[in-house]
């Protein structure tokens, strides 16, 4: 008798095994994940506050500086 | 930051609504798709009729692809808050950061475990129990759309929290509040609702296009008819929510209810346009027309509006330029206000700085007494409080349309295949082709409603959308632009073509 994380370990294994669109589609999934975060997140989506700024006063600050900015005509 | 470049205001505009748009293809797909496979399956499971059963598999595997390939779309939108609208985020992350994130587990664990026994689990665990879990996929689906449909409410309609100076962020006074605020439920409701009818249209759609190909019948007239009743309930649904969601607007956003029904001269029993072509000349404040040509229905307007008839909805002018007599102040006083707010602001931060407490504490005291109004102080002229008239217009009586053409077409759909010859309709069949992409239609109008219709706020009043975005190089939001358009276009394809593949396969043995 297997114990119950051995029967949900086989439950995975076996329905990972018998996919076929499934197949396709995890690597789609992989294949997007990696993108997104291994290269948009990395290289052009970094957290602007986070990375401009080193404590969360600093970061405060900065945009309090941006909201007292009274308005200018627009250009 | 409102000496800010125009140009990356509109791109980073672009950007988000590009990337929203792309995200909107899958999500309400999923939303009504997984409701339907759930009823299918318990059909199958009632009648113990194996077709039923063939039925259910196949929807769920085109259900179980456009999950794959939408899966993790939206993280793109939270990519794009902490780069594109750094102020913005950092101003409600504290509120919405903590909640977006427990969903995000939560979804996790649910699609972990029940969504592999939705797909793995076919004779290998009870039937109940895999009724079960199909049920489990399509409220959870369906929930985990909540936070982010709470937290564009609120910036809709802000209530429940504070703004606290010091930190430069709202703190939550009242969670409940902001969970049930009125303009939440009916964005969940209106959004997951048009999802039912989006994932019903998808059914007909491709049933249809096997009833016009000869193949898979009796399969395609099953489908049509589970999917035409859930269709038509989801359609009532999304109809009075939508009525709901026109309230709320005339209650909360007056401006975004003018202007997309292109009210300019604000009257009491005001007509309902349900005809009409913009004239684009029309600037707020002059004496032009706004419409080509209209078809309106009297007083219907002032009764959906304010739901009393004969009652007063306030026009873009009205708005703009204040109305004395019906006690609304113009956004030229609004702005003088906001503008006390901003220097209050301004001589809080300096006093801060200065240490000097007693200063700072006076410029609290009147900047919370003007603090209502402070995303006006932003603005450069009143007539910047106007959004863009006719996308708001023509999106939203699109969307209304196309939202009365859909019940007629289920009624229609369910009408002759119950009497047995919708194969003999050849009229019919293709427009039951056609009407997804019609859903689609409806739903991309239906943020362009509420999204364009509430420029040119990011939190309605209090923040607008160029105070709200991070100073970038134009160059830069432009990139990025292009590279999400090739990124979703890509996975729009990989979609189409497996999705076209396993309907061209079809379901076995129906
Ligand atoms: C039948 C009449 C309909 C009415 C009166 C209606 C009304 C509205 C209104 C007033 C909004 C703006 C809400 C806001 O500003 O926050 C809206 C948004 C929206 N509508 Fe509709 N709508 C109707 C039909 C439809 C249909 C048929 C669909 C799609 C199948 C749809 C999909 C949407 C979506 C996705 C949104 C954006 C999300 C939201 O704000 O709830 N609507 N609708």
């Amino acid at each position: 008798m297997a114990g119950p994380f051995t029967s949900v370990y086989t439950f995975y294994r076996n329905g990972f095994k018998a996919m076929t669109v499934g197949r396709t589609l995890w690597k789609i999934i992989v294949i997007k994940l990696i993108i997104m975060f291994a290269v948009l997140k990395l290289f052009f989506f970094p957290n602007y506050l986070k990375t401009n700024f080193q404590t969360d006063e600093q970061r405060a600050d900065h945009v309090l500086e941006q909201l007292s900015r009274p308005a200018v005509p627009n250009h | 930051m409102v000496d800010v470049d125009l140009s990356l205001v509109n791109w980073s505009r672009a950007q988000f609504a590009m990337t929203a748009m792309y995200h909107w293809i899958f999500v309400p797909l999923t939303l009504g798709l997984s409701f339907l496979c759930a009823m299918f399956e318990s059909i199958y499971v009632r009648t113990g009729n194996e077709k039923w059963k063939a039925i259910t598999r196949f929807w769920m595997t085109l259900f179980g692809i456009n999950f794959a390939i939408g899966v993790a779309t939206g993280i793109i939108l939270e990519f794009e808050f902490g780069t594109n609208w750094s102020n913005y985020s950092w101003m409600v992350g504290d509120i919405f950061g903590a909640p977006l994130a427990v969903e995000g587990i939560f979804a996790f664990f649910l699609e972990a475990t029940f969504f592999a026994v939705m797909f793995f689990g076919w004779d290998r665990v009870s039937k109940g129990f895999h009724l079960f879990s199909t049920w489990m996929v399509a409220i959870g689906s369906n929930l985990s759309a909540l936070w982010i449909l709470v937290a564009n409410a609120w910036m809709q309609y802000p209530v429940g929290m504070a703004f606290n100076p010091e930190t430069a962020r709202f703190e939550m006074e009242n969670f409940w509040a902001v969970l049930f605020s009125p303009v939440a439920i009916s964005k969940f409701t209106h959004a997951t609702s048009s999802g039912f009818v989006l994932a019903s249209l998808f059914v007909v759609a491709i049933s249809s296009w096997y009833l016009l190909k000869g193949r898979h019948v009796e399969m395609a007239k099953k489908s049509i008819i589970v999917a035409s009743v859930f269709g038509l309930l989801g359609s009532v649904y999304v109809a009075f929510t939508g009525d709901e969601a026109a309230f709320e607007n005339a209650q909360h956003q007056p401006m975004k209810l003018a202007a997309y029904e292109g009210l300019y001269k604000g009257e009491n029993n005001a007509g309902l346009v349900a005809l009409g072509m913009i004239n684009s000349a029309k600037k707020p404040g002059d004496s032009q027309h706004p419409f080509l040509f209209e078809v309106k229905v009297p007083g219907l307007l002032s009764l959906l509006a304010n739901r009393e008839s004969g009652s007063f909805v306030p026009g873009i002018d009205d708005l703009v330029y204040g109305n004395k007599e019906q006690k609304i102040m113009g956004v030229a006083e609004k702005m003088k206000i906001g503008q006390k707010a901003v220097a209050d602001l301004a001589a809080f931060k300096q006093a801060r700085k200065e240490k000097n407490d007693v200063v700072a504490a006076e410029a609290l005291t009147r900047f919370t007494a003007n603090k209502e109004y402070l995303g006006y102080g932003y603005l450069s002229t009143p007539e910047e409080a106007v959004p863009p008239v006719s996308t708001a217009f023509y999106s939203f009586h699109i969307m209304v349309v196309l939202g009365t053409f859909f019940p007629v077409l289920f009624i229609a759909f369910l009408f002759f295949t119950l009497k047995g010859s919708i194969r003999q309709q050849r009229w019919l069949l293709p427009l039951g082709v056609l009407s997804f992409f019609l859903g689609h239609v409806a739903g991309q109008m239906g943020w362009a409603v509420a999204e364009v219709g509430r420029q040119p706020w990011a939190i309605q009043g209090l923040m607008p959308v160029k105070v709200a975005t991070t100073n970038l190089a134009v160059g830069h939001v432009q990139a990025t632009f292009f590279m999400f358009l090739g990124v979703f276009t890509l996975l729009l394809i990989a979609e189409i073509k497996i999705m076209t593949k396993q309907i061209s396969i079809g379901p076995e043995g129906v």
